[in-house]
C-alpha cells in the first residue's frame, strides 16, 4: 500500500528523471553513428609500436578526405571516421597508415555505409520502436479484455505505454550523456538495446497486472469488497520480491556482459542495465499506481 | 511421484546427451562436426558487401526473376573466387520509406582483403560467344580438364551487348528431333546479326560456345549459316535447364547494374576476441545466477539451476540444428534470455512461498505455484515474443540475430520452466512435513 499511497512522490521522481533525460537530448544532442548517417570507419592496428599520430594525419591530409576524425585506440590501434570512402580511397587510406614499411598497418575492421542505407536504417529503427509499442499495447488490451471493471482494459494498455516511454527515454538520455563524455555514438546495437528494454519492461509490468487481474477475479467470486487502490497495492507488494529478484538475475547476466563481454557489446550491456533498472522501477512505481490514478479520475 | 522421478532421470540423461552433443560438435576432430556453430562475420572475421541493384531497366517488370538470376550470377563468381561458405542473398529494402530498393548482400567469411572480391563481383555479367580452337578438337578428356577457357575457345567479338533477347520455345516439327523438346531462341540486334551471320557462314560445323562469366553454359555446333539474327540452341536439356539458360542469357545480355552501397570488414583477430569474451561473459553470468538462485531459493534454486543448464544446452542444440548464425548481438540476446529464463522459475517459487505461508503443504504449494504462475509466465513471455518478431521482421542482419536468439530463447525457456523445473520439483517433493523440509523449500531470509 505504501507505494500506491505515495504514488505522487514516485511519479514526481520519474518525471524529474525523464525531464533530465530529455534535457540531456538537447544538451548533448544525438551523435548518430555511421549506421544511420552513412560514412566510413577504418580501424587499423600495428604489430610494433603505433606511429606518431601527426605523421599519419599528414598522410591522410593529402588524400582529400574532408572532415575526418582520427583517434588512437587500445594499445596499438587507430580508428578513422570519415565521409563515405570509395574502394580506391579506402585502399589509399590504408596505405597512408603505414609509415614504416617494417611495421605495416593491418586492417582490424572497416565499414562503409552509403547515406541512403543509413537514412533507411534510421527510419527502420524508429518504425521498429513504434511497432513494438503498438503491438504490445494491443496485446495487453486483448489479454486484459475480461477485466474491464473498475478500469477498462485499454487503460492497462495506456499505463503500460506511459511506463514504456519512461523506460526508453531514461536509458536513451543516459546513453546520450555517456557517449558525450566517454566517446561513442548511436548505432544499431543501441536501438536493439532499447527494443530489448521495451520487451523486458512490458514483461515485468504484465506480471504485476496479472496479479491485479487475479485479485479482481477472486474478489468478484467471493464477493469481497475492496477498493481498487487496495487491490493494486496488494498486488504490487506481493509481486515486489519477484520483480526485484528477476531484475537482479538479468542484472547479473548483463553485468558479466558489461565487464568481460568485450568492446562490441559493452555499451550495449550498459544501456540494457540502465533500461532494466528503469523498467523495474516503472512496473512497480509507475504502471500499477497509475491504474489507481486512472480509476480515481474516472470517479470524478 | 515415481513417475516424476523416472521422468527426472530421463531428463537428466537427455541433458547429459545434449551436453555431450554440444561439446563434441565444437571440438575440432570430434563427432558431429557438421553441427558446429555457424558464426557471423563479426565473430569469425570476413567481409559483407551490400549492393543496390538498379532494376529500373528490367523489361516486363519481372524484377524478382531478374534478382534471382543476378544472385545466381554473383554466386557463381564468388564460388570461382574460392571462398568457403559464401552467402549471397537478395533483399527488398525500403519497406518503411516507401520507395522500393533491391539489394544484393554478399557475405564472404574469412576474406579481409576485399579489393579483389569487389573487383570480381562488381563487374556486370559478361556473355560471350566463343569458337572452339581447331587444335582443341583433338584434346583428350584430361587435356580438356587441365586447359583454361582461352586455350580451348577463341573469342569472336560477339558478346551479350549485341543480344536483344532470349526466349524458351519448344520444337514442333521433328527433323531428327522429338517434337516438344525445349530449345532456346536468341535474337540479335542489327550489328549482332551481321556479326553472327559472318561467324556462322565462316565456321559452319564448328562449335560455338556460349560463355557466361568465363563458364561455358552451352556449346552447340553451328548447323547452318544464320543471317536473320535469330539463332536456336537445341541440345539435350530439360525444360528447367533451358529456362535457366534463357534467364542467364537475358540478364547476362541485359544485366541489372549493381553499385556497392556499403561494406564491412572484420579482421579475424577482432572476431576471435569478441567470441572468447562473449563465451566467457556467458559462463560467468550463468555462474553468478546459479549462486544467487541457490543462496536465495535453496533446494528449488538448485533445481532451477539444473533446469537452467537444460535450457542452455537445449537452446544451443536448437541454434546448431536450425542453424542460427551467431553474431556478437546474437550472443548478447542469448545471455539476456538466460536472465529471462530464470524469471519463470522465480515466478513459480515466489508463488510457492506465498502458498506455503498460507499454511498449505509443500506438495499443494507446488501445485498451486505452477498453476497460478502459468498465466503471468504466458502473458509476459508473449510480449517478449512479439518484440522478437517485430525486430526480426524489420531488422538488419545484426538485429535479426539478436531477435532470433531472444525469441527462440523465450520459447525454450517457457518449455523448460514448465516441464523440466516442474518434473524435478515434483520428483523430490516430500509428502510429509518437517521444519527442515519446509526450510529447504522456502526462500529468502524469512524463515
Amino acid at each position: 500500500m505504501f507505494i500506491v499511497n505515495h504514488r505522487k512522490f514516485f511519479f514526481t521522481l520519474a518525471a524529474i528523471l525523464v525531464a533530465s533525460a530529455i534535457a540531456s537530448f538537447f544538451i548533448f544532442g544525438f551523435n548518430l553513428g555511421i549506421d544511420f548517417k552513412g560514412g566510413s570507419l577504418v580501424e587499423v592496428s600495428y604489430s610494433a609500436a603505433r606511429p606518431d599520430i601527426g605523421s599519419v594525419e599528414a598522410g591522410l591530409n593529402s588524400l582529400n578526405l574532408g572532415d575526418y576524425v582520427l583517434t588512437p585506440s587500445g594499445t596499438s590501434e587507430f580508428i578513422l571516421k570519415s565521409r563515405e570512402l570509395s574502394q580506391t580511397e579506402q585502399t589509399s587510406v590504408i596505405s597512408a597508415f603505414t609509415i614504416d614499411r617494417a611495421n605495416p598497418a593491418t586492417v582490424v575492421q572497416s565499414t562503409t555505409i552509403g547515406p541512403s542505407v543509413g537514412s533507411e536504417m534510421e527510419s527502420k529503427a524508429l518504425y521498429a520502436i513504434g511497432m513494438v509499442i503498438l503491438c504490445i499495447v494491443l496485446f495487453i488490451t486483448f489479454a486484459f479484455r475480461k477485466v474491464s471493471q473498475p478500469v477498462s482494459s485499454w487503460k492497462y494498455g495506456f499505463a503500460t505505454i506511459v511506463a514504456l516511454c519512461h523506460d526508453v527515454i531514461l536509458p536513451a538520455g543516459f546513453y546520450v550523456a555517456y557517449i558525450h563524455f566517454h566517446g561513442g555514438e548511436i548505432d544499431l546495437l543501441f536501438v536493439t538495446a532499447l527494443l530489448a528494454i521495451l520487451g523486458y519492461s512490458v514483461h515485468d509490468t504484465i506480471v504485476v497486472f496479472d496479479r491485479v487481474r487475479e485479485h479482481l477475479r477472486v474478489n468478484q467470486s467471493t464477493k469481497t469488497k475492496e477498493t481498487f487502490a487496495e487491490t493494486v497495492g496488494k498486488s504490487v507488494s506481493e509481486t515486489f520480491g519477484r520483480s526485484i529478484n528477476t531484475s537482479l538475475t538479468i542484472f547479473l547476466a548483463l553485468l558479466a556482459l558489461f565487464l568481460i563481454g568485450g568492446e562490441t557489446t559493452k555499451d550495449f550491456a550498459l544501456t540494457l542495465i540502465v533500461g532494466i533498472i528503469a523498467g523495474t522501477y516503472s512496473s512497480i512505481f509507475i504502471a500499477s499506481p497509475l491504474l489507481v490514478t486512472l480509476e480515481a479520475m474516472q470517479k470524478k | 511421484m515415481t513417475k516424476h522421478r523416472f521422468l527426472s532421470l530421463l531428463l537428466l540423461i537427455v541433458l547429459v546427451f545434449l551436453g555431450y552433443f554440444v561439446y563434441q560438435s565444437q571440438k575440432p576432430g570430434g563427432h558431429f562436426q557438421q553441427y558446429a556453430f555457424k558464426l557471423g562475420l563479426d565473430l569469425n572475421g570476413g567481409t559483407e558487401l551490400t549492393y543496390r541493384a538498379d532494376v529500373s531497366n528490367v523489361v516486363g517488370g519481372d524484377v524478382n526473376a531478374a534478382m534471382d538470376s543476378l544472385r545466381n550470377v554473383i554466386e557463381r563468381r564468388v564460388n570461382i573466387f574460392g571462398v568457403s561458405e559464401p552467402v549471397v542473398q537478395t533483399e527488398q529494402a525500403g519497406l518503411v520509406s516507401g520507395q522500393t530498393d533491391y539489394r544484393l548482400i554478399v557475405d564472404l567469411p574469412g576474406v579481409t582483403n576485399i579489393d579483389q572480391a569487389i573487383a570480381l563481383i562488381g563487374q556486370t555479367p559478361q556473355l560471350e560467344f566463343m569458337l572452339e580452337r581447331p587444335e582443341a578438337k583433338n584434346f583428350s578428356q584430361a587435356q580438356l580438364a587441365s586447359s583454361t577457357l582461352d586455350q580451348i575457345y577463341a573469342p569472336t567479338g560477339l558478346t551479350g551487348q549485341y543480344l536483344t533477347g532470349a526466349s524458351l520455345q519448344f520444337t514442333n516439327t521433328g527433323t531428327g528431333q522429338v517434337a516438344g523438346s525445349p530449345e532456346v531462341a536468341l535474337t540479335f540486334n542489327d550489328q549482332g546479326t551481321a556479326l553472327f551471320s559472318q561467324i556462322t557462314t565462316q565456321h559452319k560445323g564448328e562449335v560455338l560456345a556460349i560463355v557466361l562469366d568465363g563458364q561455358v553454359i552451352s556449346a552447340p555446333v553451328i548447323q547452318d549459316a544464320i543471317t536473320d539474327g535469330k539463332a536456336v540452341i537445341n541440345g539435350t536439356f530439360t525444360a528447367d535447364q533451358a529456362k535457366t539458360l534463357v534467364q542467364n542469357l537475358n540478364y547476362g545480355a541485359l544485366p541489372v547494374p549493381i553499385t556497392l552501397v556499403s561494406s564491412q570488414t572484420i579482421g579475424a583477430s577482432l572476431g576471435a576476441d569478441a567470441k572468447t569474451q562473449g563465451v566467457k561473459a556467458g559462463a560467468i553470468g550463468f555462474l553468478l545466477i546459479v549462486i544467487f538462485l541457490i543462496l536465495w531459493y535453496r533446494l528449488p534454486g538448485l533445481l532451477a539451476s539444473i533446469s537452467l543448464s537444460m535450457y542452455i544446452v537445449l537452446s544451443l542444440t536448437v541454434f546448431k540444428l536450425i542453424p542460427v548464425t551467431l553474431s556478437a548481438a546474437g550472443i548478447a540476446g542469448f545471455i539476456l534470455s538466460i536472465g529471462m529464463a530464470v524469471d519463470a522459475n522465480i515466478l513459480i517459487f515466489e508463488r510457492m512461498k506465498e502458498e506455503l505461508k498460507r499454511g498449505k503443504t509443500i506438495y499443494d504449494a507446488l501445485h498451486e505455484g505452477f498453476t497460478r504462475a502459468w498465466l503471468s509466465i504466458r502473458d509476459s513471455n508473449i510480449s517478449s515474443i512479439i518484440t522478437a518478431i517485430v525486430l526480426f521482421w524489420l531488422g538488419t542482419s545484426a538485429i535479426k540475430g539478436f531477435a532470433l536468439t531472444l525469441g527462440l530463447g523465450v520459447l525454450i525457456s517457457m518449455f523448460t520452466a514448465i516441464t523440466v523445473s516442474r518434473t524435478f520439483l515434483f520428483a523430490i517433493a516430500p509428502k510429509t512435513q518437517s521444519k527442515f523440509k519446509k526450510f529447504l523449500f522456502s526462500n529468502g531470509f524469512h524463515f
